[in-house]
């Protein structure tokens, strides 16, 4: 392990390979895919985080005064629409887990480098699809498509932002195809699936719900269209329809989706505990089991968002325990890490500050799914601001809490470069401050009685959204400081060495940032997963010993 | 992938098979069996998927263990889908 | 665990680069492939699924919509499509063998077969479009009684067109994937004509004969819940 730092100019390696747009856009390394996904989901983070400045904008106050309700439909649509599809679900496993599935388990590529590559242009073409869709008329459905409305009723761009969907599911499922793949043929010698790093288990876990789950989106997408247009009258009650066939089948998708967007953070968080605790993850094989339990258990519990829909009491009845039983492996998970970090040696850097947040917030966002699970609890908060409140608490608490640390913990890798660990505690310390403030007060607006997706609201429940607004500007200032000054870093940060925080793993052990084809040698693995009891502490790591 | 290479008599025994399956549930469903009609014909049809998927798609003789996992497991997912729907639509007694 | 710069020398032409050996990539082909079969199936299963809700809700108006398709069209595309996965089997059978001109006349004979399916399906939409049976504005429905059941009321027409609505958008989605499959099938023939399949790489056929069989089975479901609703009247 070199322990001087190599500036990165002075030797070969993925990003000065080539130079020139050709050697980016027709890339098969699986690390410049990664980064052509990083830059594009920002910049439709971007997109939905304006759409949510105008949300909170026109919720400042009680009437209706800065759009119109067709408007503000449009944007409460094309908020959840873009940053599910076009950040969350995309975001770890198509940035980090891209670039790092390789380096961990010791490969040169994924299983199909050229079908990752298409992956990455069937979400540009949606993304085109979906901005056209914007720009042309919006969609005013709500990111959930109910019909009849979507299909008989909306005058918006509903076929484009499908057919859009439709794309990116695809983009998705090739992704998740590559991975599972990858996992199985291309582990270095020695890699046995015990020794992998449970944010492939993670991953893996992630893979199967893309897999799986995706299809069925498709073919709904695609009933809705032939609807619209041909007016098939499948989901229409006028013509022998049922809208909840709709929702049965876009929630059997949709719900694991919301898995899809926290499993990797999950094992994001894992890899940034072991490390900063600088000791091995307690209980490894529960929380590898866990992750896959939390896939298969996510399948069954769909209807949870159907309760007051119509659907039998009976069904109601089974997919209520169904609900609680999944907050199993992920209270596991908690479990684990905290046990982790018990008697470790912790260190408060950035990636750390971002788990402790994840745990925190994971927890609260938890345990109101769990209120939301019982019946008579959800006949009387669900469609209000409480379950804004819960998922973004899973959504923006967690699974972009758990990005964010995991982008400032492999930066070294992905870049050369440290960041300023200064300015990222602080940014740190802005998004969780930011985050609460815009999403508690949700909770109370919601049990209050606020309904969402309502674009005035009675004077009462103002002040509170005046919190929630401040809180969401606060939040956007925590969210560009990395963007700022990770870019800065790249031309002014301290270089970095191999493995800067001292971190078990195989990515650890090549170049930052790593040759083309990631190893000099193809590595030999002959030791367990988080060893840490023999890597010492490096001089990087901010702790005050 | 497989070691073993099927003979081509046994793809056309296997084919001769199927053609025959095909011919009795047609006629299997002129024959009044009430709701075992649905019953029998889905039989049927799985039996024949079983002889493709097995044979002609080489199942039987793959040492791939994965490749029955992958199969089963989204079989079952399916079958989650459809039991877990027809649970709502089976128990709405009001109508 | 191969050391790849001693690979290099005896490696086939089609070995790509990121694997270390060509058994490597044949498993990675093969579990691809698989993995993208049971996306399929979900795929399917979303259709199958209205299918058999709105079945389980409508069985008699089905039965009485099911009755105006014409059996013996359809058990004859079942035939021919399972005619057709025989030709591809033996396709395959021939590429490993290495039986270049066999090879290709069986590519050839699945692709003709293909076409004649959807020929056979064509027939069968216009029969459909001629009676006013496709979903939509002009779509029209009257059930004819059926023998033996008078008693029955006659088809409630909003449920009958939700029978056609599904017969068109399952059929027309197998017919989609019989489309790609033979342009699959044409690209196939072309290279194999050109001898770029052997023994010791023919994945590409394997992995479309696959596919080839997934839309058999697919077909294999579809034909007795679409058109032996309730014959025996």
């Amino acid at each position: 392990m070199a322990t001087a730092a190599f500036p990165a100019s002075e030797r070969e390696h993925y990003l000065n390979k080539d130079y020139g747009i050709r050697s980016w856009l027709l890339t098969t390394d699986h690390k410049r895919i990664a980064l052509l996904y990083l830059l594009s989901i920002t910049f439709f983070f971007f997109i939905g985080g304006f759409f949510a400045l105008l949300i909170r904008l026109e919720l400042l106050t009680p009437a209706g005064d800065l759009v119109q309700a067709d408007t503000y439909n449009k944007l409460f649509t094309m908020h959840g629409q873009v940053m599910i599809f076009f950040f969350l679900i995309p975001s770890i496993p198509a940035v980090l887990g891209n670039f790092l599935v390789p380096l961990m388990i010791g490969a040169k590529d994924l299983a199909f480098p050229r079908i990752n590559l298409l992956s990455w242009y069937l979400y540009i073409i949606a993304g085109v699809m979906m901005l056209h869709a914007m720009l042309t008329g919006g969609v005013d459905t709500g990111w959930t498509f109910y019909t009849p409305f979507s299909t008989a009723f909306s005058n918006t761009r509903v076929i484009e932002a499908g057919l859009s969907i439709f794309v990116a599911g695809f983009s998705s499922i090739l992704t998740g195809l590559n991975f599972v793949v990858t996992i199985h043929r291309m582990r270095a010698p020695g890699m046995t699936w015990s020794r992998l790093p449970l944010f492939i288990w993670a991953l893996y876990a992630t893979s199967i719900i893309q897999l799986l789950g995706t299809p069925v989106l498709a073919i709904t997408l695609v009933l809705v269209v032939l609807e619209r247009a041909f007016h098939f009258g499948i989901f229409d009650p006028t013509q022998g329809g049922d809208p909840l066939l709709f929702q049965h089948l876009f929630w059997f998708y949709s719900h694991p989706a919301v898995y899809i967007m926290i499993l990797p953070s999950m094992g994001v968080v894992t890899e940034i505990i072991a490390c900063f605790s600088r000791k091995r993850i307690f209980g490894y094989k529960f929380v590898a089991l866990a992750s896959i339990g939390i896939a298969v258990l996510g399948f069954l519990v769909w209807a949870h968002h159907m309760f007051v829909a119509g659907i039998s009491l009976y069904s109601a009845l089974i997919f209520s325990i169904l609900s609680y039983l999944v907050a199993v492996p992920s209270a596991i998970k908690v479990f684990n890490w905290t046990a982790t970090m018990y008697k470790g040696s912790i260190s408060f850097s950035t990636p750390m500050l971002y788990a402790f947040g994840f745990i925190g917030l994971f927890t609260m966002g938890g345990m109101t799914g769990l209120f939301l699970a019982c019946l008579g609890v959800d006949v009387h908060v669900t469609d209000t601001y409480f379950v804004v409140a819960h998922f973004h608490y899973i959504m923006v608490g967690s699974a972009v809490m758990g990005y964010l640390g995991g982008m400032h913990f492999w930066w070294p890798k992905i870049s050369g470069r440290m960041y300023p660990e200064g300015w990222g505690r602080l940014a740190a310390l802005t998004v969780f401050i930011g985050f609460n403030l815009t999403f508690f007060p949700q909770f109370i607006l919601g049990y209050m009685g606020m309904p969402r997706r309502y674009w005035q609201y009675p004077p009462e429940f103002q002040i509170l959204n005046v919190l929630s607004t401040a809180g969401s500007t606060i939040l956007a200032v925590g969210y560009v400081l990395p963007m700022v000054y990770f870019l800065w870093s790249m031309r002014y940060g301290k270089h970095a060495t191999d493995n800067p925080w001292g971190a078990a793993g195989l990515e650890w052990k090549t170049a930052s940032p790593p040759p083309t084809f990631n190893f000099d040698e193809p590595p030999q693995v002959s030791w367990e997963a988080y060893d840490y009891e023999h890597i010492p502490a490096p001089e990087e790591v901010p702790v005050a010993r | 992938m497989s070691e073993h290479i099927v003979s081509r008599k046994l793809y056309v025994a296997i084919g001769t098979t199927l053609l025959v399956l095909t011919a009795t549930t047609v006629g299997i469903a002129f024959i009044n069996l009430g709701p075992f009609n649905t019953i029998v014909a889905l039989s049927i049809a799985t039996a024949k998927a079983l002889l493709v998927i097995l044979f002609f798609m080489h199942v039987k003789y793959t040492s791939e263990k994965m490749t029955r996992v992958v199969i089963v497991a989204a079989v079952f997912w399916l079958l989650l889908l459809l039991a877990l729907s027809m649970a709502d639509y089976g128990t709405r007694l009001w109508h | 665990m191969h050391d790849s710069s001693a690979a290099v020398e005896t490696h086939s032409p089609a070995l790509r680069h990121h694997f270390a050996d060509m058994e490597q990539q044949r498993d990675a082909a093969s579990l691809g492939m698989w993995l993208f079969l049971s996306t399929e199936i979900m795929f399917f299963g979303g259709l199958f699924c209205a299918y058999l809700i709105y079945r389980y809700l409508h069985f008699n108006d089905f039965a009485a919509a099911s009755q105006t398709l014409d059996i013996r069209l359809g058990a004859i595309n079942t035939g021919v499509l399972i005619l057709s996965s025989l030709t591809v089997a033996l396709a395959v059978h021939a590429a490993q063998k290495g039986q270049r001109k066999p090879l290709v006349g069986y590519l050839l004979a699945t692709l003709v077969l293909g076409l004649v399916f959807l020929g056979i399906k064509g027939v069968e939409y216009a029969d459909k479009f001629e009676h006013h049976h496709v979903p939509g504005p002009s779509f029209h429905f009257e059930s004819v009684p059926v023998k033996g059941h008078a008693e029955m009321p006659p088809a409630e027409s909003s449920h009958a067109e939700l029978f056609f609505s599904l017969y068109f958008a399952m059929t027309g989605m197998h017919a989609l994937h019989m489309i790609i499959g033979i342009g699959l099938f044409s690209v196939l023939t072309f290279f194999a004509w050109k001898g770029r399949y052997t023994p010791e790489y023919n994945t590409p056929i394997e992995n479309a004969g696959l596919y080839w069989h997934f839309v058999d089975i697919i077909w294999i479901y579809l034909f007795p819940l679409l058109y032996l609703i309730s014959r025996h009247h």
